[in-house]
């Protein structure tokens, strides 16, 4: 947690955020990793118990009204509300390296649930029937046909949710937990007297670029996952 | 730790205002006070924008941009906008402060308003405008008596959407030495009083949920029953289902 010995003879310009990120290097590397991982990480959790909570929803239409009710109410809480509630609610310390991840992936879920169900919806009728005629259990159906097809409306929601949560991990910089987003309090902090710019501009670089790339990964895998969508283009 | 937390929200003393601290109610009413700003600007700015290129289908590149400022981090823009801006005030004022707040408030609050205007407009099924047209509606007409009525449920959301981003920014706002409720999590922090901290952080969570119930009733009045379909309790998929464009960035 320690900020390194600024050298404030250094340019305070805005370009100057590149010579900056040389100088601390190290520190900078480091808080990108763990900007990364919080971003990405959350994402996954949240997939993974989406996708149960959304077949049930799909499965019996009376899970949907009040499954959505509490993930919506979930998504209401502003974010640094919910950095604050999770360690009284799960009895952990006060700043805890985990209530990032928990409080992201409570975002994740509660986004993706509604994601998975509305994509689920839309497979159409036909389609699952005729996977039932072919003989599919209701497992192998829900694995094998019903979400390959809802494969793109799921991947958007991821992009929305990894984009989304790239900004929410650098609100947790500000109460002083590890990532990106120290460099803004850096830079705030420096600027008491008159305004240093460079750890903020960078800050606001790293982000938009870590957050096109994470974009731009869940595209590749979109497009793995769907070779069917290239083959009709192609015809 | 409950029990403390529970004890900091209910004692009177954190309510009032004394000449030291500020309370909890003049706490809040800030809070309130910089989003309804924020609010109405953005309202001002991107509803009649997006209607309008809803309905013209020209300057739509406008919601795209528009959306790509939702890659940005938000603590960084507030901050950057701070420490550019403040300078210019001097003097025993906030207003150093608040101006590069509202101004993050309203850049975070128009691309949910602008895009689901939009969106909602583009939605409107061509059957029910070229109905409007036939009838002899100009083409303002159509907007307001038709396309606008059938895009409520969308506005709302986006608006709901906005609101909800306002108030949490708002809370971070507090971080640049601002009022509002999110004081109470930055300097129960400072001051390690995690009763004080925690409490603030319900308070904050209370505030959001309270007004997205309240703009929720607001919809279901404001929102034709033609258009909502809300003849019968149907459980079909409600209208923030619509589109994924309202997503926000918080």
């Amino acid at each position: 947690m320690s900020v390194d010995v600024l050298p404030l003879d250094a340019s305070s310009s805005p370009l100057a955020f590149w010579s900056y990120f040389l100088d601390h290097r190290s520190t900078d590397l480091g808080w990108l990793w763990d900007h990364t991982w919080l971003s990405v990480v959350p994402v996954v959790v949240g997939l993974v118990l989406a996708l149960p909570l959304g077949w049930l929803a799909r499965r019996h239409a009376w899970v949907y009204p009040p499954m959505m009710s509490v993930t919506g109410l979930l998504y209401t809480i502003p974010s640094i509300a919910l950095f604050v509630l999770i360690p009284p609610l799960f009895g952990l310390s006060v700043l805890s390296p985990l209530q990032v991840p928990i409080a992201l992936s409570v975002y994740s879920t509660s986004l993706l649930v509604r994601v998975v169900a509305d994509g689920l919806a839309a497979v159409p009728s036909e389609t699952v029937q005729a996977a039932t005629a072919l003989g599919y259990r209701p497992l192998a159906r829900f694995t094998r046909v019903e979400l390959p097809i809802a494969v793109p409306v799921i991947t958007a929601g991821l992009r929305v949710a990894i984009v989304a949560n790239v900004s929410i991990v650098a609100v947790a910089g500000t109460i002083g937990l590890d990532n990106l987003g120290r460099l803004f309090d850096q830079g705030f902090t420096l600027s008491v007297n008159e305004p240093y710019y460079p750890p903020i501009v960078l800050g606001i670089v790293l982000c938009v670029l870590l957050a096109l790339v994470l974009d731009a990964v869940v595209l590749v895998v979109d497009r793995l996952l769907t070779p069917w969508r290239r083959a009709v283009a192609a015809r | 730790m409950i029990g403390s937390v529970l004890g900091w929200l209910l004692d009177p003393e954190h309510w009032r205002s004394t000449p030291f601290d500020t309370g909890i109610w003049a706490q809040l009413g800030a809070h309130v006070g910089f989003t309804l700003i924020a609010l109405a600007i953005a309202v001002l700015l991107a509803l009649p924008a997006g209607l309008v290129i809803g309905h013209t289908g020209r300057g739509s590149w406008l919601v795209s941009a528009a959306n790509a400022v939702r890659a940005l981090p938000t603590v960084g823009v507030l901050v950057l906008l701070v420490v550019v801006i403040s300078p210019h005030f001097y003097g025993r004022t906030n207003a150093g402060f608040l101006i590069p707040t509202e101004i993050v408030l309203v850049v975070l609050a128009v691309p949910p308003i602008l895009s689901n205007a939009y969106a909602g407009v583009q939605n409107v099924p061509p059957q029910v405008r070229d109905a409007a047209f036939g009838m002899g509606m100009t083409g303002p007409q159509v907007l307001g008596r038709v396309e606008l009525p059938n895009a409520l449920p969308l506005i709302f959301s986006g608006f709901r959407s906005a609101m909800l981003q306002v108030i949490a920014t708002a809370t971070i706002a507090s971080y640049v030495t601002l009022g509002g409720l999110g004081r109470f999590i930055y300097d129960g922090l400072a001051q390690k009083d995690y009763p004080q901290m925690i409490g603030g952080a319900v308070l904050v969570a209370a505030l959001a949920l309270i007004s997205d119930l309240l703009v929720a009733l607001v919809q279901r009045y404001a929102v034709s029953r033609g258009v909502s379909r809300r003849f019968r309790t149907d459980t079909g998929p409600d209208s923030r289902t619509a589109v994924l464009v309202e997503e926000d960035v918080r």
